[in-house]
């Protein structure tokens, strides 16, 4: 959008803005310390609005909690911009300014009425209204957003219409105001920025650009290919169609991660090779040909993370790695020199992991500037950091107020987005919305927190609503099947008051136990390559 | 918090709180879900009142229901946003709140020190035989209590009967029968056995004047005796007129710790942090005290018009009458006055075309001896365990809910009347030099006519003892117990002592709460030393180390020198009962545990009862 892969603000900026948007956020469940930075915000002032079909513990905490339809967020927010619009307070002077395409999305979102959209979302119309108005008339206002917005099959469309609100109303490129994705680990960020996503080389740099091609070539003496290579959902076609044989897992775990779990498991058997490098012996790991051990990255090996709010920093190696198991950086370079490449960094472990970002530095404007001395001497540096001896500022995109049209840059296009329901369709077969997400105590697919205790988590549960649970004579602690149109399941029921009648949740932390992803759907979005998973048709029965 | 209550509030249970908290605004403070909610939930919609409701609504539920159900305490938590653990640590703070199921009526026998020496034990023993507890099948249920502020009907019981509305009345001077028809049989909703004054020379009276005079119900009748004179010359005067006032007149506070009260209402008003509170402590639960029943149940307009008085010299908008949860009576005389006084323009908006605002909310305590304390009512009020506070900061600086707060006892604030009516000067000459005014004395055991006697300062506890007509059945006197269980013991060839502040001082004593509690020559004293020192190990809150663990050694150590079996020797041990209290005195947060020994350890100055043949 704005030609970078990032939250525009930082964690300050949370605490010192007015208005807080979670949307498709549970973050005090899954972003505890990001949340920390907005109950810092609430205690200042600023007003919580949470957007989320459930009423999480996030929304327990917000002056209003809107409880839209799963799938709803583009009825929403353009039903929002209308209202915006219609109320005068869109901002002309940012539109004008820093914007492309204004007229067509102000035309698109015109049949999104109050009533439309209420119909749609299900979300009582003065709500929507006090929400939109809320925004637009915060002299700061914070669009925060996570994985209820992104996995979903029109991922980017979803993304797209909240950063639309935010240029409607000129939310972004000031300080206190701007659009955050929330990241769901320490370095999510990092890895996009270091280019492992297909179509980006290190810095966000765009791969299908010749000239920045030839930059990377020369300085790594080879050939870039031109074409972006397959996201991890590409890969998983690719298998299917057997043009993808061999495969590299490093810290990740598809056999229990991914959506339509069984399916991907098979295609994981198919292979003719599977090589997994991890801490720890996951499931896909007990798949693997070869396992290659590795260190822990936050105790056992050197380099940098990036947070959510674009701040790298420093790892130090505190301890050796146990038995056979090497850091990441060692496996890779043996594995280079065995197909033939010596790459050579010197020096012990800090020297090498130096000499590796360092040419990182070379190569990316965004981080040329933040040395591991700097690094090491401002507890972390948020990029863009291009040069050695200035800092920018805290928030991305001020350029596109500047009154310089030069200094101004390249302009933000609104998107025309339409909205689209959920793929997988409810129909009297499956009456029942599932829909998936985190809780406080456990990590992803558990494993990296299964193996301790915790006197929160009472192992996976169908969560359903008091009404649909009285319906279908569901007690607390009973066992139901789930029933999607890919699979079923046993799983105890849990009444949960934060649901509505219709809707159902589960979270995928014991897939060892419960196999929550053989329901969901692989129905990816194209462009993030994302899957589904917020959106599940189900049916529950009793056994 | 659902995930940790799970269990549902009855409609009964959903309706006594609601008629405390208001009927809840979204299920999301629990109750039956709309279409609405299950979009949309707005900050405050899980609690629409403030924390200080706790208990309230916990009193709504152990009135209407007869104890708090687990999913009853999970209601109240919903519609307060308090956390279950949090609210139960609340509720199981004070005895009359019941935490398992109980039969809806349940007699509070007295066990305490008055009642003690009357019978109780007699009582205590045969119910033990005839009406053996099996709470679980029948309608009734009793249990022994501690003092319940009845010292002048001694051996005296309460029962309650939880219901829509819920029954609640002293028993006087019970015995096994009466008890027995009181847990049986029909109960009739009235109260024959309000106060009445036992002392002969009423003309002498001053702060006790129109009780069992007038009507307590009618304002007409109190205003008709004098009411609102006081008000009528504080408005008068100005606020910093009444303060001048009260700081001439010598008045101190009558609680026990002699604080000028001139000085206390001076601090108070001069805050600049709004808005000031006022608090009534009316949490009498000094065993053996019972005056400030007498005055709210026979004069509760004057305890009314004398809040009033204290807020609007104070500059306060808001009172609070922290009344002890054993006055019923007072509670239903009180709550009347104040909603007759508020319609009759007396209280609310514009009092008496003054342009002051003021009114007053009662507040029941619920069986917890330490929230007398002026720092613990604080906590109380506003929801939270009834455990004192560290001083400073000191109520008049940050008090309840934080603000400049003044704290005053009931029988100190009536003084305020008589000190308007009459002008300041002609307080001050009554009493002595050092001791201004009139006094209320509770007397009771061994005496033949028990009762609150009011007296100018400067009588002798000899003459007081006099009034009351003397031991009784003409025995010998034992001893006196004076102050209140953490008073001091007075021997019989001591009792010429003047009853002032500076001669009870001086006579290394105090005057506490105006507790003088006879002792013939039957009593067993170490019997009642015990009783003591079990009720300070009850009562202790248990914040503060040197008082939870003190007052449990205290209560053991008496124990094995009752049964004769001293851990070393007597002596030895008697050392150690002085060091716990020393430790209790030096170290203890409050008063309760500063004073957990002073009782004890004067017996054992005065009586020496463990050096004597038993």
């Amino acid at each position: 959008m704005f030609g970078v892969g990032g939250g525009t603000s930082s964690y300050k900026e949370i605490e010192e803005t007015d208005v807080i948007v979670l949307w498709g956020s549970n973050a005090r469940e899954a972003h505890p310390i990001f949340f920390h930075h907005v109950l810092a915000g609430m205690r200042r002032g600023a007003r919580l609005f949470v957007i989320d079909p459930r009423r999480t513990a996030t929304a327990q905490f917000a002056d209003v909690w809107v409880g839209l339809d799963v799938g709803t967020d583009i009825a929403l927010a353009n039903t929002m911009a209308r209202e915006i619009i219609h109320a005068g307070l869109a901002n002309r002077t940012f539109i004008d300014r820093a914007t492309l395409d204004y007229e067509a999305y102000a035309e698109s979102v015109e049949s999104w009425t109050l009533d439309r959209g209420e119909m749609e979302t299900g979300v009582p119309a003065e709500v929507i209204r006090e929400v939109a108005l809320a925004y637009a008339r915060a002299d700061r206002a914070q669009l925060c957003w996570t994985l209820g917005i992104t996995e979903h099959h029109n991922a980017v469309d979803n993304v797209l219409a909240l950063i639309n609100l935010a240029l409607l109303c000129g939310h972004v490129g000031r300080y206190g105001s701007g659009l955050n994705p929330l990241r769901g680990q320490n370095n999510v960020q990092g890895g996009g920025d270091m280019g492992a996503i297909p179509p980006r080389l290190p810095g966000f740099q765009d791969l299908t650009d010749g000239d920045l091609r030839s930059k990377f070539e020369r300085a790594w003496n080879c050939t870039v290919p031109p074409v972006p290579g397959w996201t991890l959902t590409q890969m998983f076609q690719a298998m299917e169609r057997h043009d993808l044989t061999a495969l590299y897992v490093i810290g990740e775990n598809p056999a229990q991660s991914e959506a339509d779990v069984t399916h991907a498991r098979h295609l994981l058997e198919d292979l003719d090779t599977l090589v997994v490098q991890d801490i720890f012996l996951t499931k896909t790991a007990e798949m693997a040909d070869v396992v290659l051990p590795a260190a822990a990255g936050w105790c056992e090996s050197e380099g940098t993370v990036t947070n959510s709010e674009r701040r790298v920093q420093r790892v130090r190696k505190a301890l050796d790695p146990p038995g056979n198991a090497r850091d990441d950086l060692d496996v890779l370079l043996l594995l280079a020199s065995r197909l033939g490449h010596v790459w050579r960094y010197g020096g012990d472990t800090r020297e090498r992991a130096e000499a590796i970002w360092d040419e990182v530095r070379s190569l990316s404007p965004m981080h040329a500037g933040m040395s591991y001395a700097r690094l090491e001497a401002l507890a972390g540096i948020q990029w863009p950091c291009p040069h050695d001896d200035a800092l920018e500022p805290s928030f991305l995109h001020g350029r596109l107020w500047d009154d310089d049209p030069e200094r101004r840059g390249r302009l933000a296009p609104f998107n025309v987005v339409v909205h689209e329901l959920p793929v997988d369709e409810i129909t009297e077969d499956f009456p029942l919305r599932l829909t998936t997400g985190r809780r406080l105590d456990s990590y992803n697919t558990g494993v990296q927190t299964g193996s301790y205790a915790s006197p929160l988590r009472f192992g996976e549960t169908l969560d359903l609503s008091p009404e649909d649970a009285a319906r279908l004579a569901i007690v607390d602690g009973q066992s139901v099947r789930v029933v999607s149109r890919r699979g079923s399941l046993v799983a105890p029921a849990r009444v949960d008051r934060a649901l509505r009648p219709g809707l159902t949740f589960m979270t995928f932390h014991f897939s060892d136990e419960v196999d929550t992803n053989v329901l969901t759907i692989d129905a990816v979005c194209p462009r993030s390559g994302t899957a589904e998973f917020k959106a599940t048709a189900v049916r529950v029965e009793t056994v | 918090m659902e995930h940790v209550l799970e269990d549902e509030a009855t409609p009964a249970e959903c309706d006594a709180v609601d008629v405390v908290l208001g009927p809840s605004p979204s299920s999301w403070a629990g109750g039956l879900r709309n279409a609405r909610d299950l979009r949309v939930s707005f900050a405050g919609d899980d609690r629409v009142a403030g924390r200080d409701l706790l208990l309230p609504a916990l009193h709504a539920l152990q009135s209407r229901i007869g104890w708090i159900s687990r999913g009853g305490l999970g209601y109240v938590c919903r519609r307060l946003s308090i956390a279950p653990a949090d609210a139960y640590g609340v509720a199981s703070f004070y005895g009359l709140f019941a935490l398992e199921a109980r039969p809806p009526r349940v007699v509070h026998v007295c066990t305490d020190l008055a009642c003690k020496v009357n019978g109780a034990d007699e009582v205590i023993e045969r119910l033990r035989v005839s009406e053996p507890v099996d709470g679980a099948r029948s309608m009734s249920t009793w249990h022994e209590s501690p003092c319940l502020g009845l010292c002048d009907r001694a051996p005296a019981a309460l029962v309650i009967h939880a219901g829509d509305p819920p029954y609640e009345a002293p028993l006087p001077f019970v015995d096994v029968d009466a008890i027995r028809v009181s847990m049986n049989g029909a109960i009739a909703p009235e109260w024959a056995h309000a106060a009445t004054v036992s002392q002969r020379d009423t003309d002498r009276l001053v702060l006790l004047h129109r009780v069992g005079v007038v009507d307590p119900a009618s304002i007409d009748d109190y205003r008709a005796h004098g009411g609102h004179r006081a008000l009528q010359r504080a408005f008068a005067l100005g606020p910093a007129g009444v303060v001048r006032e009260v700081l001439e007149s010598g008045l101190v506070g009558r609680g026990g710790a002699a604080f000028p009260t001139g000085r206390k209402w001076q601090a108070v008003g001069e805050q600049a942090q709004q808005p000031h509170m006022l608090v009534c402590n009316a949490d009498e639960s000094e065993p053996g005290t019972f005056k400030d029943r007498v005055v709210m149940e026979g004069d509760p307009f004057a305890v009314v018009e004398a809040l009033t008085i204290a807020g609007y010299a104070t500059g306060c908008e808001r009172g609070f009458i922290y009344l002890r949860g054993e006055y019923p009576i007072a509670f239903a005389r009180l709550d009347h006055a104040i909603a007759t006084a508020r319609s009759a323009g007396w209280l609310g908006d514009d009092i008496a075309g003054s342009g002051f605002s003021f009114d007053i909310e009662i507040r029941r305590g619920a069986g917890a001896y330490i929230c007398g304390e002026e720092t613990a009512i604080f906590n109380s009020i506003e929801g939270r365990r009834g455990e004192p506070r560290n001083k400073p900061p000191y109520p008049t600086d940050s008090g309840l809910f934080g603000f400049p707060t003044l704290v005053n006892n009931v029988e100190t604030l009536v003084n305020v009347l008589p000190i308007l009516v009459g002008g300041a000067r002609a307080y001050a000459a009554t009493g002595t030099d050092g001791s201004n005014g009139t006094k209320l004395f509770c007397i009771s055991g061994c005496v033949v006519q028990p009762g609150v006697y009011e007296v100018e300062f400067g009588v002798s506890l000899r003459e007081l003892l006099a009034m009351a007509g003397g031991v009784r059945g003409g025995r010998a006197l034992q001893g006196v117990l004076l102050g209140g269980a953490a008073g001091t013991f007075v021997r019989p060839d001591e009792i010429d002592l003047a009853l002032t502040f500076e001669g009870t001082r001086a006579a290394a004593a105090s005057l506490g709460s105006g507790v003088i509690l006879v002792l013939d020559d039957t009593v067993d004293l170490v019997a009642f030393l015990r009783r003591i020192a079990e009720f300070f190990r009850d009562e202790s809150c248990g914040q503060c180390v040197p008082c939870r663990i003190g007052a449990v050694r205290q209560d053991e150590l008496l124990e094995r020198l009752a049964e004769g079996r001293p851990r070393t020797s007597v002596d030895a041990e008697l050392t150690l009962l002085s060091d716990i209290g020393r430790a209790m005195r030096d170290a203890s947060i409050c008063g309760l545990g500063q004073t957990a020994s002073t009782a004890i350890e004067s017996a054992m100055v005065k009586f020496q009862p463990f050096r004597r043949p038993r």
